[in-house]
């Protein structure tokens, strides 16, 4: 039977196991939109095509499956393309579908003509320009394929419309033709014998674990070769709940605002595993006196990432969850009494500084915030954050149980991200709770999506951090310009009547005898709902690593420090 | 130092555009680059020079360029013991009586006049790099007019293959010590 362009690729998202995708019409994609009437695919109408992105990226990254957005040609491919970068820095799969115009009129400059695949070269995995109908199937399978498959990214795709409205025969490609394209699994046994002696000599080992554990699916196996190997693990903000905060091999969060202890037990290991991460600047501090004693074994999938940051002298080619799962049988139970002691020293030392010891003084803190939404959500909630000081503090305080939970724009640290990435998270995990915690600049600026929230009905509970200022900008500039504040100081509007005239139930917070009850009500309340905190102004995260220093070199808070 | 690279891909629209577009993102610098189609349909070869610090660089470009789906396979021939080439047409200034000097100069390069006009002449001049810069130093006091070069291509000799230093790549299964790198016989 033969098909319209636009009716294969509905034929071809359903099945892919597409069942939800965030999308805006437009000219240049009108068949699709219209073909997509007779498929079992809910359409998320959203207000801003970055929203859309966002939002594919918070599915893909809650669920583990490919998330989908589509634009129309021109501005509404355009508009995704902030979005497009964030997956690709986050290694998020996920599949974006632009429409585009007839292919005879390329390089015409026609009307709402963009060279899109031009555009998203270097953001995206790979990417697609469809000129006939008789390429639309092949080219979805592969999309799908290479999007989550190997070290999972953004593919795009781009459809002229002619492709979309000629009709031609349909048959769903059995498998892909990838010459080029056949990711590694196992790493070679020489290899895995070399990392196990380093790992048998190791004195002061320390696991790096990184977002690749949960594209892989190595959480268990992970925690199997920490326990037994007795290694402490250390996650980048992509990586936390990777491994239970709770645990005792658990160092928290390492890199430019992660724990001290954890930052100096990799400064001093003897032994780095660097578990699915790339060792980027923010983790690392300056790379001349990175970890300086220390070996380093590095699995990846992606051999680009060999190397790259920090020499590697093993270096581990594959899956991570086959290289770990090959080599827990190679291994023994190994002590490191001395160097868990002396890691639980430098832990004392932090916690004596830790906001968390100040006494109440009247005002809200975003940490205490945070703390307090983890003990009422029992720390089992699906967090999404904007972009900020309220990020960084959020992955302090919320200790994470579980992979799939935290959801941050790391890599590409793209405001705008928390509130369109819960409302895609939500669709992928609809009887999960769901928070995003969001700071006042950045939610402005996907603020247009509590309209889609409100027409989905997405049971998403924003919590706006609101300090009137750029925060973390304002915190570099209090460091490091000498306090000359430039262009951070904020006006917000009254969120709680924004939200109001959404329809969307709202409190303010000035108060921390209120905030108990406002999280509450959040809580009780179905549908989304917006808490706004007044939260202390000029507040700063620690510790810091200021740029070009050593990763031990951090800004402490000082052990007691009056409010200011 | 100059680095040679040989890389197999899929003869599709847009690949070089991606190849190029990566070693501008990458900073790395293109000192030549050379695609045509191979013994095999749907598939190109390029040889890409590139100027590298070192091999670890190397590395670096060999596993970007697997990250490319459209790129098959990527040898380093910098080392081994290769073939390669690189042709030049230089149009020289050269009145009739010039003319056969530059034969004379041409011909201990094993290079030939390929057109002759009223005051200039075509040269066409084939070999390795060192060989082509020789020639075109030796013409330059005549009066070079114009000048067009192909850029290097590359081949290993006989049963030799080049480095690949990218373990696990593109499920190669190529791993550096499983590969005896054959120095020069
Ligand atoms: C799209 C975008 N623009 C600019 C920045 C630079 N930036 C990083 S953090 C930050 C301040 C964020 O302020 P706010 O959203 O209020 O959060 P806070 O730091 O106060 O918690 C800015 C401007 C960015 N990360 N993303």
């Amino acid at each position: 039977m033969k098909l319209s362009g636009a009716e294969i690729l509905w034929e071809c998202l359903v099945r892919e196991g597409v069942e939800v995708v965030f999308g805006y019409p437009g000219g240049a994609n009108m068949p699709i939109y219209d073909a997509m009437l007779s498929y079992p695919v809910h359409h998320v109408l959203v207000r801003h095509e970055q929203g859309a992105a966002h939002m594919a990226d918070g599915y893909a990254r809650a669920s583990g499956r490919v998330g989908v957005a589509m634009a129309t040609s021109g501005p509404g491919a355009t508009n995704l393309v902030t979005g497009i970068a964030t997956a690709m820095m986050d290694s998020s799969p996920t599949v974006f579908i632009t429409g585009q115009v007839h292919a005879h009129l390329i390089g015409g400059d026609a009307f709402q003509e963009t060279d899109v695949t031009g555009i998203t070269l270097p953001i995206t995995k790979h990417n697609y320009l469809i000129t006939r109908a008789d390429e639309v199937a092949e080219v979805v399978r592969e999309a799908f394929y290479i999007a989550r498959s190997g070290r999972p990214g953004p593919v795009l795709i781009d459809i002229c419309k002619n492709a979309q409205i000629e009709q031609t025969e349909f048959e769903y490609p059995a498998d892909c033709k990838l010459p080029g394209y056949q990711p590694p699994w196992h790493a070679p046994k020489s290899d895995l014998q070399k990392a196990v002696e380093l790992i048998e000599k190791a004195k002061k080992p320390v696991i790096l674990c990184g977002h690749g554990v949960m594209m892989s699916g190595a959480e268990e196996v992970l925690q199997h070769f920490a326990v037994k190997t007795n290694t402490p693990v250390a996650m980048t903000l992509l990586g936390l709940g990777a491994f239970p905060a709770s645990h005792e091999l658990s160092l928290g969060m390492m890199g430019m605002h992660g724990e001290a202890h954890c930052n100096l037990a990799i400064q001093n290991a003897d032994l780095l595993l660097a578990f699915g991460m790339r060792f980027d600047d923010r983790v690392t501090g300056t790379l001349a006196t990175y970890a300086p004693g220390a070996k380093k074994i590095h699995i990846d999938i992606d051999p680009s990432e060999i190397h790259k940051n920090v020499k590697a002298d093993v270096p581990l080619v594959g899956d991570l969850k086959t290289v770990v799962t090959d080599l827990v049988p190679m291994v023994d139970e190994y002590e490191h009494e001395e160097w868990m002691m002396q890691i639980k020293e430098w832990k004392a030392d932090g916690d004596a500084r830790s906001i968390m010891s100040w006494p109440e003084d009247g005002k809200l803190h975003v940490s205490h915030l945070v703390h307090s939404l983890w003990n009422a959500t029992e720390g089992g909630a699906i967090v999404t954050t904007d972009v900020g000081q309220h990020q960084m503090w959020t992955a302090q305080y919320y200790f994470m149980e579980k992979p799939k939970r935290w959801l941050s724009s790391g890599g590409a640290g793209t405001m705008g991200f928390g509130l369109p990435s819960a409302i895609g998270a939500w669709f992928a995990q609809p009887d999960e709770e769901v928070w995003t915690v969001v700071g006042d600049g950045g939610f402005q600026m996907t603020q247009a999506e509590l309209s889609t929230a409100v027409q989905e009905n997405a049971n998403v509970k924003i919590a706006i951090m609101n300090n009137n200022f750029l925060g973390m900008v304002r915190q570099w500039q209090e460091f490091f310009f000498e306090k000359r504040y430039s262009a951070v100081n904020m006006r917000t509007p009254d969120f709680v009547k924004i939200a109001e005239a959404h329809g969307i139930p709202a409190r303010l917070v000035t108060k921390p005898e209120e905030v108990q009850d406002a999280i509450t009500f959040a809580r009780n309340t179905p549908g989304p709902v917006l808490l706004e905190f007044r939260v202390e102004q000029e507040e700063a995260v620690y510790p810091m690593v200021p740029t070009g220093a050593a990763l031990d070199q951090m800004l402490r808070r000082p052990v007691r420090q009056e409010t200011e | 130092m100059q680095y040679t690279f040989i890389a197999l891909v899929e003869d599709k629209p847009g690949v070089l555009n991606r190849v190029a577009s990566l070693f501008r993102r990458r900073n790395f610098n293109i000192e030549s680059l050379a695609v045509g189609r191979t013994e095999k349909t749907g598939v190109s070869r390029m040889t890409i020079v590139t100027n590298c610090e070192n091999d670890t660089d190397a590395h670096k470009i060999e596993a970007n360029l697997y990250k490319l789906v459209n790129v098959i396979d990527v040898q380093d021939v910098t080392r081994q013991p290769s073939v390669t080439r690189d042709l030049a047409l230089i149009k020289v200034k050269a009145t009739p009586e010039q003319r056969s000097e530059i034969n004379n100069l041409v011909a201990i390069f094993r290079a030939r006049i390929v057109d002759v006009a009223p005051d200039s002449v075509i040269v066409e001049a084939t070999g390795t790099e060192d060989k082509v810069e020789g020639m075109i130093e030796l013409l330059r006091p005549i009066g070079i007019m114009e000048m067009v070069r192909t850029g290097q291509v590359a081949m290993t000799r006989g049963e030799h293959c080049g480095i690949r230093r990218t373990p696990g790549a593109n499920g190669n299964g190529w791993h550096p010590e499983e590969i005896v790198p054959v120095g020069a016989d």
